[in-house]
């Protein structure tokens, strides 16, 4: 036992000596990895404290698992884990469904000039902060002058207010993100059926399967792969909701609260009234707990099962 | 089979391929419509009169023309001016030492020969499973790093991310370590082998990471809602919130009879469009150049690391 950390030490050492620079070209990432990412893991004892501006992370005082009874007292924090979760869930299978189907059918399409041209128009929102999506949003549901309203006030309706009603936004958040994020994600499956072979399709061709029956034993299952893994990639962030769409969409509209409210979003507030500071940081240990249990059960069932496809 | 069955087998595979094509045209033409279609609706009301936009709502045509909100937008050029530098400035130097951090970190993590090679992946990718959260991460920048009103805020969080140096990673896999392994054998130290060597192999992937910077800090908002409080500092994109929502206030005023007479005659929503084209313009502008770049850099991302 003993000899043998003797010779990992010395086969460290020699590895090491041998690679200096290598080592020296870790030092920025692994610096700001430490400084960015384990100094805030280590933060996180401020869950279990009464924290206080002056004395700081140290010398603020310990209080058990007070902040953390507050936490799962206060009623919300089931409501708020389910919206979070079932946003996500929604948000990963509508998506994938979208990026899929759309990635099939831009790879059938046969003129040249109109798969550029339109895959060009579906990526453009990619480029774009939620800020701006949240002016567009404005622009097509807004009540007065938006163009929705003006469509159905035009066709004899009546105009709706969206800012006022919770029960549009579950729906509006799924359209806007999928908006969104749907050009972008298609074009990971869009390359993975670049790269079938050809001669599959071929060979079927000659055998009289027809486009459907090629899409459904040949491109598909050939994407399994890529899906299993953008699948999982999501579900480690399961029980953490996109602030930057939750927090620019609806902001700080009460109103719409109690159909979009999400784990992120509460943080947030417990965070910028200050008064909260220790509660907001119990939040994010469990948040962050949640992820990491789901991830490793999911993976290492996956790993169990179907070796291949385990993310790692 | 007879030659009858080949034929109409063949026949009707044709006419499911056309059908399947007719469906593929049309909805891709609709999602692409749905894409495209906002940034020129938003294009036109910043060019429409305030009161015809009032009147006869958004609209795909411009009903009655005029540059009132640009004029207005930009009477006080020193704040805009102001959150361009600041975005400008950011993008450019935390795009260069990002793509620098991701693929130095990256080739040497993929060295065969580097016998910490799985230590450090581990260390690194662990920060993906498991992390502190906002809270703790806040209070380290506030208090121990002094980001308060400090460019450093605006900088710093978005300079290195685990996800890319992924990419990085999967992507030098493929060049061979034949090519390190005969520059060591002459002589050449790791540094120069990467700079001279590796690097000029890598310009798709310098060209995807430096597009996901660019792209995060451009879009960033949230580092100065955080840490800015001084308008001169703040970043292009908070800063055309702060317009909005100041606007949206003003109008909510307005609506509410307010002060009529000085507020009524400002044209907000107009305003607020011309404000949106000047805060996204750059980017939506630079996008067919890079756009080429994109697809095959998503490509590489998608080679799973």
């Amino acid at each position: 036992m003993d000899t043998g950390g003797i010779a990992r030490f010395a086969r460290a050492r020699r590895d090491f000596m041998r690679n200096k620079l290598l080592y020296l070209m870790l030092i920025p990432a692994t610096a700001y990895v430490l400084v960015f990412s384990y100094i805030p893991m280590g933060g996180l004892v401020i869950a279990f404290k009464n924290y206080n501006y002056q004395a700081g992370i140290w010398g603020s005082a310990w209080v058990g698992f007070q902040n953390f009874r507050f936490l799962f007292l206060s009623n919300k924090l089931w409501f708020l884990t389910r919206n979070t979760l079932l946003y996500n869930l929604t948000f990963i299978t509508i998506g994938m469904l979208l990026e899929v189907s759309f990635a099939i059918m831009i790879n059938e399409l046969g003129s040249k000039y109109f798969k550029k041209f339109f895959q060009s128009f579906m990526f453009l929102p990619y480029f774009i902060s939620w800020v701006v999506v949240a002016a567009i949003l404005q622009v097509v549901f807004g009540y007065e002058v938006g163009l929705l309203n003006n469509f159905i006030e035009a066709m004899g309706g009546e105009r709706f207010n969206i800012y006022s009603s919770a029960k549009y936004w579950p729906f509006l958040l799924v359209l806007f993100r999928v908006w969104k994020s749907t050009g972008y994600g298609s074009i990971i499956y869009l390359a993975t059926i670049t790269g079938i072979d050809q001669e599959l399709f071929d060979a079927a061709s000659i055998d009289g399967a027809n486009i459907w029956q090629k899409t459904r034993y040949i491109t598909f299952p050939c994407l399994t792969q890529t899906m299993i893994i953008m699948f999982l990639l999501a579900l480690g962030q399961a029980f953490r909701g996109d602030f930057g769409m939750f927090f620019q969409l609806i902001g700080s509209n009460a109103q719409v609260l109690e159909t979009t409210d999400i784990l992120d979003l509460f943080i947030y507030r417990a965070l910028a009234s200050t008064a909260d500071i220790g509660m907001a940081s119990a939040a994010g240990l469990y948040q962050s707990v949640l992820c990491f249990v789901t991830i490793m059960v999911v993976n290492g069932v996956i790993k169990k099962t179907r070796p291949d496809y385990s993310l790692f | 089979m007879s030659e009858w069955t080949v034929k109409t087998k063949r026949g009707i595979a044709q006419r499911d391929k056309i059908a399947f094509n007719a469906m593929g045209y049309m909805l891709v033409a609709i999602f692409g419509l749905m894409c495209v279609m906002p940034f020129y609706v938003i294009l036109v009301a910043s060019f429409t009169s305030e009161g015809s936009l009032m009147r006869n709502g958004y609209s795909l045509f411009i009903t009655e023309f005029s540059v009132e909100a640009y004029k207005l937008a930009v009477r006080s050029p020193i704040r805009i001016f102001w959150a361009y530098r600041n975005t400008i400035c950011v993008t450019v130097i935390g795009t260069s030492i990002s793509v620098l951090i991701s693929t130095m970190t990256g080739y040497v993590l993929q060295r065969k020969d580097f016998g910490a090679r799985n230590v450090f992946s581990f260390f690194f990718f662990f920060t993906t499973l498991f992390n502190g959260g906002l809270v703790p991460w806040y209070i380290l920048c506030v208090r121990y790093l002094g980001f308060k009103n400090n460019y450093l805020a605006l900088l710093m969080p978005l300079m290195f991310s685990v996800w890319n140096m992924i990419i990085a990673k999967s992507y030098m896999t493929s060049i061979p370590f034949e090519i390190t392994e005969s520059a060591k054998v002459d002589g050449a130290n790791d540094v120069r082998v990467f700079f001279q060597l590796i690097l000029p192999l890598c310009k798709p992937l310098i060209a995807t990471l430096g597009l996901f910077a660019a792209l995060a800090y451009w879009n960033d908002w949230f580092n100065s809602m955080l840490f800015i409080t001084k308008e001169e500092k703040m970043s292009l994109q908070y800063f055309l919130q702060q317009m909005i929502n100041s606007m949206q206030a003003l109008r909510q005023m307005v609506s509410m009879g307010a002060n009529i007479s000085i507020t009524g005659t400002l044209p907000l929503e107009t305003m607020k469009m011309a404000m949106t084209v000047v805060a996204t313009g750059p980017i939506v502008l630079l996008y067919p150049f890079v756009q080429k770049y994109f697809v095959k850099g998503l490509t590489i991302g998608a080679v799973k690391g």
